[in-house]
């Protein structure tokens, strides 16, 4: 059989969000997993062993997330796309190799399917505990971009825009899920092949005398790979523009501008929201992966009663989607932020949004706060 | 060793794979790591393979330095990390030839585990490890294969903890090629290199070379460097690895050899063929 033709048909399918996951990795191009098992993301590495090798591809289950992450930016240096999943423990682990993958400008895919924390937390339970981390947890200053999927079938879309976005930008990409999004069952839809846009490896098109792996005339140079013969050298350590260590402060500025730049100078092609029925609201509740659907209903149920409420539901954690709170906020808007957390979203609505307009649901028991409980929370801000 | 005549390569052709622009390098007078590094560019030329197949791989140290100084595709990861990385390259391009050049620390301590599990799961990836006793790069704190009873910057009354007999290690868990020089041994490692190439498996090469900065080799010039590995080593292939463990003691021997050389399949190689089977049957 082919290369490739065992990939899921387009059509219509009852999927799992953790198996829609790996079928839009396959679809993107995925072609080598390294993990290691952690609840509730361990569908996608037991559907990774087995769906992998039936096209082509490498499945390895490491002995931890560090060797599973190191591994993913090895392979992605050798022209593989490649991705790992985990929870926030393993999650944790990696963060060291995520700063390398963006110093080195290696596209990978994480998945996280959040589960609750701290520590080992709530391991079968919803969390959305990792909102900060995606974006801190490494050390020094990096740019990630994180999607929020909220159902299977953003599971299997959003991955596969991870790996566009990893392959365009040359980024380490978050896909931040949770326990109830992974694991929920829901009608998946797989478009015809030609409808999905899949983004390639930007190759060097010079002779490798004229190559520059860190060339910074380019926002994102392109990217030669393991044994193609241009013989690069590429360190963690601060680079020049052939890789080479130096500890040069204006080659430091130049480099870390540049690499900030990938995405801070895209932010608004890269960042993605939806809004209901926020022009007319009062409040404005914002919310992100299973909480937005939650709060749908909340907002839905607040209207049919009276209230002028809005959703504005988060799909990337980063780039933040700013500009946008911004103009809501300048209308004089009320937000509520719902999230399960103690408070890590809210955080940055108050970044944009006067802090005595800014309101928090704090919630993190290991379930979804549900409709009733933040519609209370509704009319408790707005004080009917 | 083969009796055939061997044609080494020129200085000019090693050069012709060193990045001579980024000399002068970081390695202290006396040094062996670079004997190792340019040992290892001869065994490249000479390896019969596409040069611009051959991959290096290191964390992060004074050992781990190497790539940066080799015209090769070279990658220096994170410290303790390089193995993981080198196997997922060589795991999705066979046609490289990965090896990975780490500190003793890098590898063994920091790495260990990642080490240990290559070794099991049998990857096709060159290991050479430089035995420098020590963390260098970080100013000579004791690490896992620290002889018991030096002195070191944290251990500043005597080490106390054990250290692990590397070649005992290694070969206890599996690995099909094992094998310890010195940096004296400039000819055996190349052959040894060679020989690392053609294994489908986990190939594990140790270099003893104590610090010279940072243990009580203190200081010494390259010359008593060399006389001292010529009085301590012993060459015994056929050395029980039980008594191989190296020690602070200025007299003890230092034995060396090609300890283990044994038929292999590497994971990779089997994983293809599983691959070959699922895509060929539809099974699965
Ligand atoms: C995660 C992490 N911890 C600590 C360090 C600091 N560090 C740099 S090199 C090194 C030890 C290197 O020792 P070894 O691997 O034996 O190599 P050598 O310098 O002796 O060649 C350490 C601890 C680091 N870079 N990263």
């Amino acid at each position: 059989m082919k290369n490739g033709s065992r990939l899921l048909k387009p059509g219509s399918y009852f999927m799992r969000g953790n198996n829609a996951c790996v079928e839009g990795a396959l679809i993107a191009g995925c072609r080598f997993f390294g993990g290691y098992p952690i609840t509730p993301s361990n569908e996608i590495s037991a559907m990774m062993a087995r769906r992998l090798p039936q096209v082509g591809g490498y499945f390895i289950q490491f002995e931890d997330e560090i060797a599973s992450i190191v591994s993913i930016i090895g392979a992605a240096n050798a022209g593989v796309k490649s991705m790992t999943a985990t929870s926030g423990p393993g999650f944790s682990l990696m963060q060291e190799a995520i700063g390398l993958a963006f110093m080195i400008e290696t596209p990978i895919v994480i998945v996280n399917v959040q589960r609750g924390g701290p520590s080992t937390g709530l391991p079968t339970q919803v969390g959305q505990g990792d909102f900060m981390q995606t974006h801190f947890g490494s050390h020094g200053d990096y740019e990630t971009v994180v999607y929020l999927p909220n159902s299977p079938q953003e599971m299997f879309d959003m991955t596969i825009k991870a790996f566009n976005t990893a392959w365009r930008y040359r980024v380490p990409v978050v896909v931040l899920s949770d326990q109830m999004v992974g694991h929920m069952i829901e009608k998946v839809i797989v478009p015809e092949y030609d409808e999905i846009e899949i983004v390639d490896r930007i190759k060097p098109e010079v002779p490798p005398e004229k190559y520059l792996p860190f060339d910074s005339n380019y926002l994102v140079p392109p990217m030669a790979v393991a044994g193609e013969g241009y013989r690069v050298h590429l360190t963690g350590l601060a680079h020049d523009e052939r890789g080479y260590p130096t500890t040069d402060h204006g080659n430091m500025m130049k480099l870390l501008n540049r690499l900030l730049g990938k995405i801070r100078k895209n932010e608004r092609k890269i960042a993605e929201w939806e809004e209901y029925m926020t022009d007319d609201a009062d409040l404005v509740v914002v919310a992100f992966g299973i909480t937005s659907r939650s709060a749908l209903k909340a907002v839905k149920d607040a209207r049919d009663q009276g209230y002028k409420v809005g959703l504005y539901r988060l799909k990337t954690a980063w780039p933040f989607p700013y500009w946008r709170i911004r103009e809501l906020a300048d209308e004089g808007k009320e937000f509520l932020v719902v999230e399960i957390n103690m408070g890590q979203a809210v955080r940055v609505v108050r970044e944009y949004v006067p802090f005595e307009r800014v309101h928090h649901l704090p919630w993190a028991p290991g379930k979804c706060p549900p409709p009733e409980v933040i519609l209370d929370k509704i009319k408790e801000v707005l004080g009917r | 060793m083969s009796s055939e005549v061997v044609i080494r390569p020129s200085i000019d052709e090693i050069k012709s794979l060193m990045r001579v622009e980024r000399l002068p390098h970081i390695w202290c007078p006396s040094c062996g790591i670079g004997i190792v590094a340019k040992a290892y560019v001869e065994a490249v030329l000479r390896s019969g393979k596409p040069v611009d197949k051959h991959v290096l791989v290191s964390g992060i140290g004074c050992s781990s330095r190497m790539p940066g100084y080799i015209k090769l595709d070279g990658y220096h990861v994170i410290h303790g990390r390089a193995i993981p990385f080198a196997v997922g390259m060589k795991t999705v391009k066979p046609e490289l030839e990965v090896t990975v050049f780490a500190g003793d620390g890098d590898l063994i301590t920091i790495g260990g585990n990642h080490f240990i599990h290559a070794i099991r799961r049998n990857d096709d990836v060159n290991v050479i490890m430089i035995n420098n006793y020590t963390y260098g790069m970080t100013g000579g704190q004791y690490g896992g294969t620290t002889p018991p009873g030096s002195r070191t910057l944290t251990s500043p009354y005597g080490h106390i903890e054990g250290s692990f007999n590397m070649p005992l290690f290694v070969a206890s868990l599996g690995a099909p090629f094992v094998a310890r020089w010195t940096a004296l041994h400039y000819r055996q490692i190349v052959d040894t290199i060679l020989e690392m190439f053609k294994v489908d498996g986990f190939a594990f090469l140790e270099v003893v070379t104590p610090c010279i900065i940072y243990t009580d080799m203190n200081r010494m010039d390259a010359v008593s460097f060399m006389k001292m590995f010529r009085d301590r080593v012993v060459i015994d292939h056929n050395a029980d690895l039980r008594d191989v463990a190296l020690s602070v003691d200025p007299d003890s021997k230092i034995v060396v050899g090609k300890f283990v050389s044994r038929e292999s399949e590497s994971f990779q190689t089997k994983y293809r063929r599983l691959m070959e089977k699922v895509m060929g049957d539809g099974s699965g």
